[in-house]
């Protein structure tokens, strides 16, 4: 279906697969006990990840990006679908056969602060995930100081609580502990959306470093689309718990083919008064709809602006648009060159 | 002529038990009608609570200097008087708008409710006022949602309520304080251009408050950009942003990741973290994490550390703070 990255290995298997993932939650109960109509929250996602990729996952509150973040780690069960991890199906284990897959699988968190224990030192924090893995606890903490000087803090600091660093700092502390059992895969879930600008741009620039230091594949989480453009290869843009656009980030952002995709990028203020001044804008009308009542056909339907009959009624699937690889779920996508 | 809001040499400090925070240390800036401030920094360095003091609502700060509102000082004014300005001639919308609004009450009480107060208006009168305020704001079916509850509305909804409730006395100025931050950037996008609208149609001053760039360049006049609780720089917007002179501004814009950037070149980060307002050290509070003042002779670098910088002219229109600005110090 996906083509190979070109920067991933030169071998056809992906690192990870998603296949028509869907978690539904159960609705919220009426007064008499009957429980309403459930929330789709992710409904069918598929994409593949290649070794030493980025893919960026992005779109509004609410549009299933991070229940399916969570779902690749398995810290959500998903209804259906699959989750195929360097070639093992995952998405079915149990959380003890599951065991073993963690180490090539972590997670940074986006609030810094809550995911790390207040209680627990630092040296600790970095080294659960390694005793979970049963090593022992010398060679952990000598893991963990390493790890500090990895992420740029210092080693000395290993005994301070969490509550002793800066959000930017303990922001790297989530990400040495993420790293401790040299995953292949990370998920990040806006790892630096709670930060400041001045800070956001250090810890972007430790994950890039990282990447290529240890050859991670990350799947990026963000609302933020000018954070993911910098460091994503390949970008997938999700609305109400559906993939409508995916493909390489020079095409995504470029030309975008999707019309939510168009408003997306198009809402995004510039740093640049004359360019804001002068700039074409599409201002949607409306708040996304909710996940437990969607509309028919196409969900973006009741707020695009292209909207005909046949999106009133017919579900668009995702499907090649225009010259390159970039897939689009619209029945009249903006197909550059057209 | 006198002009809407005029602040000089506001100070905010709060005194805990770990010593005295100095939050706001010496800010100047003026807001005329019909114009927008923006007002950029990073967490902590005092924009909010420059806000709340011009609201009157710092509890337990003590605040030197002089807020003037049409030429009217309301630093030191009593509770009282300073009830008829609050809400009245500046109103001020918040973040989350749903912490903002009571649970417990309609949008159409709450609308209503310092409608009545400032106006002695009756309770049909009020609720008039609310379904007019929500038809404003861009409401659909005002008349019947003035009677729902704030959890059922969506969050873009709600930051529309909270404009309506701040608008319904018809102020003078209103106080932004990162008004779309908890927003998407599809929603985000409709409530900018409805404060741009009601600005231009009532000549409302603006005061907005916000950590991103982006939002700035979209909707301000004039900038001032805060760090540390002091200004570093404070220009026209164009000006800002085609020529910062101050190097935290720079390093800022240098920071951010931009759509319309071309190469993948890593991002300028800026090293270190924002300074303690507890002890602030003599000199620049930015000198341990400017590259300038790292890159200069021994005799400026020592003056960086030790002698803080006032705000001085570069242009019309244009301050910054500090001993190595990047524009020569132009004639005015």
């Amino acid at each position: 279906m996906t083509e190979p990255s070109l920067t991933g290995p030169p071998t056809n298997e992906p690192l990870l697969s998603v296949r028509d993932l869907v978690k539904t939650f159960p609705g919220r109960r009426s007064r008499t006990g009957r429980p309403g109509a459930p929330v789709r929250a992710v409904d069918g996602v598929s994409f593949d990840v290649g070794a030493g990729e980025t893919l960026g996952l992005v779109g509004e509150s609410g549009c299933g990006k991070s229940t399916t973040g969570r779902m690749i780690v398995r810290l959500l069960d998903p209804t259906s679908g699959t989750v195929t991890f360097d070639g093992t199906e995952i998405g079915g284990l149990s959380q003890a056969r599951l065991r073993p897959h963690r180490r090539d699988l972590q997670m940074v968190f986006q609030d810094p602060y809550s995911s790390l224990n207040p209680r627990q030192t630092v040296s600790r924090i970095i080294s659960e995930p390694l005793l979970v893995q049963g090593e022992s606890a010398t060679a952990a903490r000598k893991r963990a100081a390493e790890l500090m000087e990895l992420v740029g803090l210092i080693p000395e600091h290993l005994d301070r609580y969490p509550h002793e660093f800066s959000g930017g700092q303990a922001q790297r502390i989530g990400i040495a502990r993420a790293l401790a059992t040299s995953p292949r895969l990370v998920i990040a879930d806006e790892p630096v959306s709670a930060l400041d600008v001045s800070i956001q741009a250090q810890v972007v620039n430790l994950m890039e470093r990282l990447q290529q230091e240890l050859g991670l594949a990350y799947v990026f989480i963000a609302h933020d689309l000018s954070v993911v453009k910098r460091v994503c290869d390949r970008v997938a843009v999700m609305y109400l718990g559906r993939i409508v656009e995916i493909g390489d980030k020079a095409e995504v952002y470029g030309s975008p083919a999707h019309p939510y995709t168009r408003a997306l990028l198009s809402a995004v203020p510039l740093p640049d008064p004359e360019a804001e001044r002068t700039r074409e804008r599409i201002v949607l009308l409306g708040d996304p709809p909710s996940p437990a009542d969607p509309p028919p056909g196409c969900s973006f339907h009741p707020r695009c602006p292209k909207a005909q009959d046949l999106c009133r009624t017919e579900r668009p699937l995702l499907r090649i648009a225009g010259p390159g690889t970039r897939e689009a779920a619209c029945h009249f996508p903006e197909v550059p060159g057209s | 002529m006198t002009r809407l809001l005029e602040v000089e040499d506001l100070k905010v400090a709060f005194d805990t038990p770990r010593g005295t925070v100095r939050a706001v240390d010496g800010i100047s800036f003026a807001v005329e009608a019909g114009r927008t401030l923006g007002l950029v920094g990073e967490s902590g360095s005092g924009k909010s609570v420059t806000s709340l003091a011009v609201m009157g609502l710092h509890r337990g700060a003590t605040v030197t200097g002089s807020i003037r509102l049409h030429g009217q000082e309301l630093n030191g004014l009593g509770e009282k008087a300073l009830g008829t300005v609050r809400g009245r001639r500046i109103a001020m919308i918040f973040q989350d708008p749903l912490s903002s609004l009571h649970p417990f009450y309609t949008v159409g009480e709450q609308i209503a409710e310092h409608y009545r107060v400032h106006f002695r208006a009756n309770r049909k009168a009020g609720r008039a006022r609310a379904v007019e305020m929500l038809a404003e704001v861009g409401i659909p079916e005002p008349a019947r949602r003035v009677d729902e509850y704030p959890h059922q509305f969506s969050g873009g909804m709600r930051q529309r309520v909270m404009i309506a409730m701040a608008l319904a006395c018809e102020p003078d100025l209103l106080i932004a304080d990162e008004p779309t931050t908890a927003l998407d950037v599809t929603v985000q996008a409709q409530i900018l251009d409805l404060i741009a609208r009601i600005q231009q149609e009532r000549g409302l001053g603006v005061v907005m408050i916000t950590h991103d760039l982006g939002v700035v360049a979209r909707v301000a006049h004039e900038v001032l950009v805060m760090y540390g609780g002091r200004a570093a720089e404070q220009a026209p917007v164009e000006r800002l942003f085609a020529q910062p002179a101050h190097p935290y501004t720079r390093g800022l814009l240098d920071s951010l990741p931009r759509l319309d950037d071309t190469d993948d070149a890593p991002l300028r980060a800026i090293p270190g973290s924002p300074p303690s307002l507890i002890a602030p050290a003599p000199g620049c509070s930015f000198a341990p994490r400017c590259a300038r003042t790292t890159a200069a002779a021994a005799e400026e670098h020592a003056r960086c550390l030790a002698e803080r910088p006032v705000l001085g002219p570069l242009a019309p229109g244009h301050q910054a703070a500090c001993h190595l600005p990047l524009v020569p110090e132009g004639v005015l």
